[in-house]
């Protein structure tokens, strides 16, 4: 039997009082489909319903979602990951306010990522050609640099789920660390100042819930490790 | 720029390293008194006593209370921060925390050196 069933949330702020979960019967001819092929199934059976994608392929980071209760991103994720019990259950990214179905506002993620000033900052004139960076220097960016934003780690962060004003969250402050490891950039100083408050940085508890959903396999817990050891040499 | 004024040491990187040293020494202390028990079965009141009268235990066990009590803050503080989101009731609960870690702070003191 292939038959899979799936139960998607709704909402719709126009039409719905609340938001709802729809089932769906959707026959996958027993392929192991990724998860975005089978929203696109289901919206065939009702395309009223809403979601974000563009790339299908894991890099453009639109189609982050809750899959069977774990965020992920729907194009590459298949089936034989996730379904369970011949059942998926596709909710949108927690703690983020809902626009319509699956579509979140990722307002507040944006601006944490804002504020960690991600760009590189060096008032040094600029040499004739480029600034050069030694290869050693250069490796010290693989593994923070490859990050989509797609919010999947932050929005699986009960830290950022409480404190999303506040707390940066593990996507921002992998990508505050990608500029502090950058030997180009002079800002350190000013970048650091901005995190010792009792929440930017340090309400990371180190769940690492981050870690075990990036979809690119990335590591903001061992980032937002270094950052801790930076403010701490620098004030001590 | 996010502020705060009610935590232990204003700031977050203060807070943390307090949080760890305090652990430490309240790991220590924790081992040092199971041990004591372990190795002392028969405990009565006069070695007990003895114990604590002692300038190097009484030393160590108000830096164990030093450290609980700024454990205390700097956790609670925080979960207050995660979970009360009314800053009435936030500020009532933080203030209630920091008095009564006060009142325990000064009655250890009292029975360690009292008696």
């Amino acid at each position: 039997m292939s038959t899979l069933q799936v139960s998607i949330y709704r909402y719709n702020p126009e039409t719905d009082s609340a938001p709802y979960m729809q089932e769906f019967q959707v026959d996958t001819k027993g392929r192991d489909l990724m998860v975005l092929d089978v929203l696109h199934l289901t919206k065939e059976q009702d395309s009223s319903m809403a979601y974000r994608r563009s790339c299908r392929e894991g890099v453009c980071g639109s189609d982050g979602m809750n899959m069977n209760g774990k965020n992920g991103l729907a194009c590459i994720t298949p089936l034989s990951e996730v379904v369970k019990k011949n059942k998926l259950t596709l909710r949108p990214l927690p703690g983020l306010p809902v626009i319509r179905d699956l579509v979140v506002d990722m307002g507040i993620f944006y601006q944490q990522y804002e504020r960690i000033q991600p760009y590189l900052q060096n008032d040094t004139p600029a040499p004739a050609i480029e600034r050069l960076q030694s290869p050693e220097d250069r490796d010290k960016l693989d593994g923070l640099y490859e990050c989509i934003l797609c919010a999947c780690c932050s929005t699986s962060c009960p830290s950022f789920w409480w404190n999303p004003d506040k707390f940066v969250g593990p996507a921002g402050l992998l990508q505050s660390y990608r500029f502090l490891a950058d030997s180009r950039d002079e800002a350190t100083r000013e970048r650091l100042s901005e995190l010792e408050d009792p929440f930017s940085v340090f309400r990371c508890r180190g769940i690492m819930n981050c870690v075990s959903v990036c979809p690119k396999g990335l590591n903001p817990t061992r980032a937002i490790g270094k950052i801790r050891e930076m403010l701490l040499a620098n004030a001590t | 720029m996010v502020t705060n004024i009610t935590n232990l040491g204003r700031s977050g990187l203060s807070d943390w390293l307090i949080q760890r040293f305090s652990a430490v020494i309240l790991a220590l202390y924790t081992l040092f008194i199971v041990a004591y028990l372990l190795l002392n079965p028969g405990l009565d009141y006069a070695t007990w006593n003895g114990l604590f009268a002692q300038t190097w235990m009484r030393i160590f066990s108000l830096l164990a209370f030093v450290s609980i009590a700024a454990h205390a803050w700097i956790g609670l503080w925080t979960v207050t921060t995660d979970y009360l989101k009314s800053t009435g009731i936030r500020l009532a609960v933080q203030s209630a925390i920091i008095l009564a870690i006060f009142v325990f702070l000064v009655w250890g003191i009292q029975i360690l050196w009292g008696a």
